[in-house]
C-alpha cells in the first residue's frame, strides 16, 4: 500500500470515530441543525470543484466542474443560513411570565 | 511557500469544522458552532481560489454567483415545514457536485488510475449518482409532488439487488482495466436507476430514516473525493458528514424499533388499512368547551405533538394555548418523541419557531416516567408514538417501538381529526380507553376554540399552587 493511500485511509478512519464521538453528544433537540450543518460542511467538496472547473483541463472539465461548483456552493450558502435561522429560534425560557416577549438580545450575536 | 500556506489554511479549516459540530451539543453554544464553520469555510475556499492550480477565473466566478443567488432563498425563504424536503434537496446537489467531479476526473486520468483511486472514484460516483436520484425523490415525496406510499411489486427487492450488485461489478472490472471508457457511462446510469428504486418504494413514515442514510452516502462520496484528489480535508468533512448520518440513521430506526435491513427492504407502511370495521368502536367524545374546564381544573399537563399538529399549522395556537395554562397555574411540558416530524429532530424546531423555549421540550426518555404523575395529556395529531399496542400487542406491526407512555397519565385528550389511522396503518387501543377523551376538529381550529373558552373562565387561584 503507498503511503499517500495509508495515510489517507488513516485520517477517514480516525475522522469517522471523531465524528462519532462529537456527534452523539448533540442532542435530539438540535439533530435537524446538525444535518443542515454537516451538510453545509461537507459542501467543502466545492474545494475539489473549484480546481476541475478552473484548471483549464478541456471543455468537458470546465463544464462539470462549473455546475459542481454551482451545486457546491448553493450548499455552502444555503446550509449555513437556515442551520443559523433556525438556531436562532431556540430559546430558553425567560422569566415565568412573559413567555412571549422577544428574546433576540439574549442571542444576538 | 504558497503550498504550504494552503495546506494550512486546510488544517484551519479541518479543525473549524470539529469544533462547529462539538459546539452543536447545545443550544447555548450553537450559533458558535455555525459561525466557527463558515470561518472554516471562508478560509479553505480562498486558499483554494488563490492555488496555483487555477487558472480560469470566469466560470468559477459565475458559478459561484448563482450558487449564491440560489443558496440564499434556499437559506432564508424556506418555511420550517419544508425542512426536510430542503435538506434532500441539498443532499442530492452536493451528491450530485461529488458524481460530476468523479466523472470529469476518470475521463481527465483513466489511462494512469491506479486500483486503489479507481476503487475512491467509483464508489464517489456510484454513492454520489445514487443520492443525487435518491435524494431527488425523497424530496419530491416530502413535497408531495411523488406519490407519497411506497411503490411495491413483486420481486422488487431481488431487482433492486441485482441492479446494485450490476454497478458494483462494472466498478469492479474498471479498477482491473481503468481504459474500458464504454463502461463508465452504464455505471453512471445504473446508479442513477438504483437511487430511484431504493427510495420510491419507501413510505412517508420511514422518511426520517432515510433522508438520515442518504445523508451519510452523500458525505461517503464526498470522502472517497478526498481520496481520489488526495484532499485530507474533504476526507474529514465528508467522514464527519458520513459517520452523522449513519448515526441519525441509527437512532431513526431504534425510535421506530426496525433494522436497516427492515427499512431498505421492508415495504412498511404499504398496507392500506385505513378502512375497516374495527373503526367503528365507540369512543368517548368531547368537545372545546369541556376541554377548556378538564384542562383549567388540571396542575399538570403534557402535550404530545405529532406531525399532524404542524400540517395543520396549528403549533402558534398550541403554544398560545400552553401560555394561557401558564398562566392559569398549569404545568406545561411537550413530550417529543424522536420521529415526530418528517426528519430527525424536525419537531423541535417547528415548536421552537412557535416560541416555545426548549427547556419545555422533553424527549422520549425523560418524560415517560412524569406520565403516571401528570393529570392530561393533550395529543395532538400523533398517533403510532403513543400507540400502547406497541407494549402489549405483539402481533403489532409497531410492536417494540418506544412509545410516550401516554396512558399512564390520569386521563388524556386526542386532538384528530377523524379515526383514521396513523402512518404505520394500525388502529390505536389508546382512543378507546376509558380515561381518553376525542376532541374531533381540525387542530388548529379547536385549540383556538379552547383557548376562547378557557378566556371565559373566571381566573383561577394560583395561590395555592
Amino acid at each position: 500500500m503507498d503511503e499517500i493511500l495509508e495515510a489517507s485511509l488513516y485520517i477517514f478512519v480516525l475522522a469517522s470515530f471523531l465524528g462519532y464521538a462529537v456527534i452523539t453528544r448533540v442532542p435530539g433537540l438540535l439533530h435537524t441543525p446538525l444535518m443542515s450543518l454537516t451538510n453545509a460542511l461537507s459542501a467543502i467538496s466545492l474545494v475539489g470543484s473549484l480546481i476541475l472547473a478552473g484548471a483549464g483541463e478541456g471543455t468537458m472539465a470546465t463544464v462539470l466542474g462549473s455546475i459542481a461548483v454551482f451545486c457546491a456552493m448553493t450548499n455552502v450558502v444555503s446550509g449555513f443560513l437556515i442551520t443559523d435561522r433556525m438556531l436562532k429560534m431556540f430559546k430558553r425560557r425567560e422569566a415565568p411570565k412573559k413567555t412571549e416577549a422577544p428574546t433576540e438580545g439574549v442571542n444576538a450575536r | 511557500m504558497r503550498e504550504t500556506f494552503i495546506s494550512l489554511a486546510y488544517l484551519f479549516a479541518a479543525g473549524c469544522f470539529v469544533l462547529a459540530l462539538k459546539w452543536l451539543s447545545h443550544p447555548t453554544t450553537a450559533r458558535r458552532g455555525v459561525r466557527t464553520g463558515e470561518i472554516g469555510m471562508a478560509v479553505a475556499i480562498v486558499a483554494t481560489l488563490v492555488s496555483a492550480e487555477i487558472v480560469e477565473y470566469q466560470w468559477i466566478v459565475l458559478a459561484l454567483v448563482l450558487g449564491t443567488a440560489l443558496g440564499i432563498p434556499l437559506g432564508l425563504l424556506v418555511p420550517m415545514t419544508a425542512v426536510p424536503q430542503r435538506t434532500a434537496l441539498s443532499h442530492s446537489f452536493g451528491a450530485l457536485a461529488a458524481g460530476l467531479v468523479g466523472t470529469a476526473e476518470y475521463y481527465l486520468r483513466k489511462p494512469d488510475l491506479d486500483a486503489s483511486t479507481m476503487v475512491a472514484l467509483g464508489l464517489e460516483v456510484v454513492f454520489g449518482f445514487l443520492t443525487f436520484t435518491g435524494s431527488l425523490i425523497a424530496a419530491g415525496k416530502l413535497q408531495g409532488i411523488v406519490m407519497d406510499r411506497p411503490w411495491i411489486y413483486k420481486g422488487q427487492n431481488l431487482v433492486n439487488l441485482a441492479i446494485l450488485l450490476s454497478a458494483l461489478v462494472l466498478v469492479g472490472v474498471l479498477v482491473a482495466d481503468p481504459s474500458k471508457t464504454y463502461l463508465f457511462p452504464p455505471v453512471i446510469g445504473i446508479s442513477l436507476v438504483y437511487g430511484i428504486m431504493l427510495v420510491i418504494r419507501i413510505g412517508g413514515a420511514d422518511m426520517p430514516t432515510v433522508i438520515s442514510l442518504l445523508n451519510s452516502c452523500a458525505g461517503l462520496s464526498a470522502s472517497m473525493m478526498g481520496f481520489v484528489l488526495d484532499n485530507k480535508l474533504l476526507i474529514i468533512a465528508g467522514a464527519l458528514d458520513g459517520s452523522s448520518g449513519l448515526i441519525l440513521s441509527i437512532i431513526m430506526c431504534k425510535a421506530m424499533n426496525r433494522s436497516f435491513m427492515n427499512v431498505l427492504f421492508g415495504g412498511f407502511g404499504a398496507e392500506d388499512t385505513t378502512a375497516g370495521a374495527i373503526e367503528m368502536r365507540p369512543v368517548r367524545s368531547v368537545d372545546p368547551e369541556e376541554t377548556s374546564f378538564l384542562l383549567d381544573a388540571s396542575r399538570s399537563v403534557v402535550v404530545v405533538p405529532g406531525y399532524g399538529m404542524a400540517a395543520a399549522q396549528a403549533q402558534h395556537k398550541v403554544r398560545e394555548l400552553c401560555d394561557v395554562l401558564t398562566k392559569r397555574g398549569v404545568d406545561v411540558k411537550y413530550a417529543i418523541h424522536p420521529v415526530a416530524g418528517r426528519m430527525p429532530g424536525h419537531m423541535n424546531v417547528l415548536l421552537a419557531e412557535a416560541n416555545v423555549p426548549y427547556d419545555q421540550l422533553y424527549d422520549l426518555d425523560a418524560i415517560n416516567s412524569e406520565f403516571a404523575q401528570t393529570d392530561i395529556v393533550m395529543v395532538i395529531g400523533a398517533n403510532d408514538v403513543v400507540n400502547p399496542a406497541a407494549r402489549t400487542d405483539t402481533t403489532s406491526p409497531i410492536y417494540g417501538m418506544p412509545i410516550l407512555d401516554v396512558d399512564q397519565a390520569a386521563s388524556v385528550i386526542v386532538v384528530k381529526r377523524s379515526m383514521r389511522s396513523g402512518f404505520a396503518g394500525v388502529d390505536n387501543e389508546l382512543f378507546y380507553l376509558d380515561k381518553t377523551q376525542m376532541l374531533f376538529g381540525d387542530a388548529k381550529t379547536v385549540v383556538g376554540e379552547v383557548i376562547d373558552e378557557l378566556s371565559r373562565l373566571p381566573t383561577r387561584e394560583v395561590a395555592g399552587v
